[in-house]
């Protein structure tokens, strides 16, 4: 049987500020020792309260507009209670019922086509600190209490592993672009929710959650070690799947259920009374748009997901004119990473030989389109393209104008080539008198004297495959 | 009884509940979960009046978190007999000219009202909270004790106004609190229900209260007020929720008490609570865990939410008819030790009296062994109809 796979994300996000959440501790990525990096609030000592660092409702807004958020302007903390020595309050603030936004959209780009990955929401928190175990002792290290967190939550819209991954690294790539969090290691980690049910079945499986993983290729092979043993599951009923949580063992590649105490707990969460309800009006959201770093970076992160060179994706950036070319001709119908090609290897090559640069560069999107899809439409092979965009750049004509003059648009057909190619046999005796004695150089003359004859008109490879077939008649 | 837990400095003016930290002076709010905690900074309120002259003379003694009558199960100072509360007995005693309490539950106003003396409970928002050993954050406010309500403004007038370092800090810079402002034709009304609810001696000092309005040209109606019951228990599940969770961060791991018997961190945990939080402290954080849980939390905690909005609204209407309301601050004029087995109910039914403040963020003013309260920022009216009272038994 077929199997579908089912996958929903929650990926933790450290976030870059100066200092913590709620209190003035800056820096503890830096910090030597352990607890360096602490103060009374953040190490849960009474009398202190938490104040909210402004910056951190900024980078979490200006995530949401990355992601195709909707920003909720009304938006309030929680407290999760659970006891845990890294944990100094008891307590976590988080955001449980008005996170700060809400029913995004990502793009994502895999060998399998393109999916929409819709956001659920994402939310602000603090992070907890850590334990270090030493023989019989467990020391606690408060370093990292109260760092800001955001909290990406997808729907179960993943249906691969590389999609996963694929998610995961434009969501890096575009949080240190933007000054949203270094993305360094460790901070980012993701519990993965997984099922897995028959092709063309509507209804869900059963879902175990893989917690807190950083790794990318540990993501990975947990997704296929945990579809697999569902599959397993599925097909053989040897094993009966349970809602669960579960760790990734990176050693052993496996995964293995948490003891349950860990993942029934009831949080009781509840308001936070110590943060007054954060409210985001026209003139803040505004600012922070306008202060928005994304107009370069989102752009860096399509091109990149088009595959464009990561040289081209600088010069593009660099040059706005340029940018605004390709999105236009993109605009009209061209793929993307044909029309850069097109920009920045043709165009440019052109220029250079005229000791001009982009500054000169005058062509409109509309021709630009027109010799592409010349070019893509197989009316005129990318030879004959080049001639026409040279005569474009250099004399602004018009490129089906120039065709029909140059006699490039002649549409040719396989009688024609077939015809061309005998002529070009019976003048070239000598040519197929090496051929047969295993010259490879002689068919690619007879190639070339063919492709000249018919003056850039015909399909190249479609020339090269009848001329082969001659050949091997001789 | 012993009043101090610490003394600071002999000649100091002012005294400050164990609830409220003083830099580098022990604090344990009443708690032996806490014992030997140091705290590394000052309460803004502190602060505020040291920078004004005052000096600390002492930390008084409260009951276990400010969650009892008076401060009857302090763990430090236990009481026998005839209750008081520490801060209240320094200001009557004349140790101090003032002293700073947090009220909570209603436990400043009514050790106030035992001694005679005035206690405010500010606007919600006006005092920074930072310092507060705090436990029930959405209602708790630092307020003043003193002989008579000039004594309060005076002191209000320096502690209230804006602090960063509290994010439920209103934005104005300062407020004024007047003492003398014409209560002639003001308008105010005795809560008849809780009147009722009181002794005999409680609603003698209420009923000599109301003359002594009428005398300065108050007019006093009476009237039924049913919001108070279901107000108190509102106030009852927010209050417990909320403590449950803020002092869940007392675990032995960090400072304070660590049971000397554990076996791994489980047992860190509920050994070192167990000995360390009182009966009631504990009743507290049951009842308040419950109101949280899965279960519960529709039908109790959220419920409650609601109730302080539509009570919010109910007083709001009132006020536009009345200046102020009139009332008892407890049930009698003196209390007898108890079983502490007893306590939460005790308090959770004498608490009727004072929760509507704390719910909604109202101020409230005990002097002359009565309760005034009124709209939020009114306590200038409070003030000054308790100064006319004041003026005139002079
Ligand atoms: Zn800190």
């Amino acid at each position: 049987m077929k199997y579908e796979l089912v996958i929903g994300l929650e990926t933790h996000v450290e976030l870059s500020t100066e200092s913590k959440i709620f209190c003035s501790c800056g820096g503890h990525a830096a910090a030597d020792e352990p607890n360096d990096c602490v103060c009374p609030a953040c190490c849960g000592m009474p009398g202190m309260l938490p104040v909210m660092n402004k910056r951190v409702v900024e980078l979490a807004v200006t995530a949401g507009l990355m992601l195709n958020c909707h920003i909720n302007r009304y938006t309030t903390f929680d407290k999760k209670n659970y006891y845990y020595p890294d944990l100094p309050c008891a307590y976590q603030i988080t955001q449980l019922n008005h996170p700060i936004c809400t029913d995004g959209l990502v793009p994502v780009k895999t060998s399998e086509g393109t999916r929409e990955i819709r956001i659920k929401q994402i939310h602000m928190e603090e992070d907890a600190g850590k334990l270090v175990h030493e023989g019989n002792h467990s020391y606690v290290d408060f370093n990292r209490t109260s760092v800001p967190l955001i909290e990406i939550v997808t729907q179960p819209d993943f249906r691969s592993a590389e999609e996963v991954v694929t998610y995961l690294a434009k969501l890096r790539s575009m949080f240190r672009s933007g000054g949203i969090s270094e993305c360094q290691e460790g901070a980012m980690r993701c519990d993965v929710n997984i099922s897995v049910r028959p092709e063309g079945s509507e209804e869900f499986g059963v879902r175990t959650e893989i917690k807190n993983m950083s790794s990318f290729d540990a993501i990975e092979r947990a997704i296929r070690y945990e579809a697999q043993r569902h599959m397993d599951a599925l097909e053989f009923e040897l094993e009966e799947l349970v809602q669960e949580t579960r760790r990734f063992d990176e050693v052993s590649g496996k995964t293995f259920a948490m003891r349950n105490k860990e993942t029934e707990a009831d949080y009781r969460y509840f308001p936070d009374a110590n943060l007054m309800p954060i409210i985001i009006d026209d003139e803040w959201l505004e600012q922070i748009k306008a202060n928005k770093p994304v107009a370069v970076d989102e752009k860096a992160e399509d091109y990149r997901a088009a595959g464009i060179a990561e040289k081209d994706i600088a010069t593009l950036l660099s040059n706005h004119k340029i940018a605004k070319l390709l999105d236009d001709t993109v605009a009209l119908g061209c793929d993307e990473k044909t029309a850069a090609s097109w920009i920045l290897t043709d165009c440019a090559g052109i220029l250079r030989k005229d000791g001009k640069t982009f500054d000169d560069l005058a062509i409109t999107p509309e021709k630009l389109a027109t010799v592409i899809k010349l070019v893509e439409e197989g009316k005129i092979n990318r030879g004959a393209g080049k001639k026409v965009l040279i005569a474009v750049v250099e004399n602004d004509v018009d490129p089906i104008a120039f065709c029909k003059e140059q006699g490039l648009d002649r549409q040719v057909d396989a009688s024609a080539i077939e015809a061309v190619i005998d002529r070009v046999i019976a003048e070239n005796p000598r040519a197929i008198e090496d051929f047969k004695n295993g010259k490879v150089k002689a068919a690619q003359a007879l190639f070339g004297a063919c492709m000249r004859e018919l003056k850039g008109a015909g399909d190249p490879a479609v020339i090269k495959s009848l001329l082969d077939a001659k050949l091997a008649e001789q | 009884m012993s009043k101090y837990t610490t003394i600071v400095c002999e000649n100091g003016t002012v005294a400050v509940d164990d609830t409220l930290l003083v830099k580098g002076v022990c604090a344990t709010a009443g708690s032996r979960m806490l014992e030997g905690f140091k705290p590394l900074f000052s309460a803004e309120a502190v602060t505020r009046l040291e920078q004004a002259g005052y000096t600390v003379k002492g930390k008084t003694a409260v009951g276990e978190f400010g969650l009892d009558l008076v401060g009857e199960f302090s763990y430090e100072a236990p009481q026998e007999g005839t209750l008081h509360g520490a801060a209240a007995a320094a200001v009557a005693e004349g140790d101090v000219r003032l002293a700073l309490g947090v009220d909570m539950n209603g436990a400043p106003r009514r050790a106030a009202a035992l001694e005679g003396i005035d206690f405010l409970k500010p606007t919600y928002g006006t005092v920074s909270r930072y310092g507060v050993i705090s436990c029930a954050a959405s209602g708790e406010q630092v307020g003043v004790y003193a002989k008579d309500a000039q004594g309060v403004a005076e002191a209000m007038a320096i502690i209230a106004g804006h602090d960063d370092k509290d994010g439920t800090s209103l934005p104005e810079a300062s407020y004024t609190y007047d003492v003398d402002r014409p209560v002639a034709g003001m308008k105010v009304a005795v809560v008849k229900n809780l009147l009722d609810a009181a002794d005999d001696a409680a609603k003698a000092k209420t009923e000599a209260y109301v003359q002594a309005l009428r005398a300065a040209g108050v007019t006093v109606e009476e009237i039924t007020v049913d919001a108070f019951a279901v107000a108190n228990t509102a106030w009852q599940i927010l209050m417990t929720a909320e403590t449950c969770n803020n002092v869940s961060r007392y675990d032995g791991v960090k400072f304070g008490h660590r049971a000397a018997n554990y076996k791994n961190i489980d047992e860190l945990y509920v050994n070192s609570r167990t000995e360390g939080f009182n009966f009631l402290t504990k009743a507290v954080i049951l009842y308040g865990s419950d109101v949280l849980s899965k279960n519960r939390y529709k039908d109790c905690y959220d419920k409650s939410l609601r109730v302080r909005r539509v009570i919010s609204e109910t007083m709001a209407k009132l006020f536009e008819t009345y200046d102020a309301l009139v009332m008892p601050a407890c049930s009698k004029m003196s209390y007898e030790s108890y079983d502490i087995h007893d306590a939460f109910k005790t308090v959770f039914d004498e608490s009727v009296f004072t929760a509507v403040p704390n719910l909604i963020g109202t101020p409230a003013l005990v002097s002359g062994g009565v309760q005034l309260t009124a709209k939020m920022y009114a306590e200038s009216t409070l003030l000054s109809l308790a100064h006319a009272v004041e003026k005139e038994g002079k």
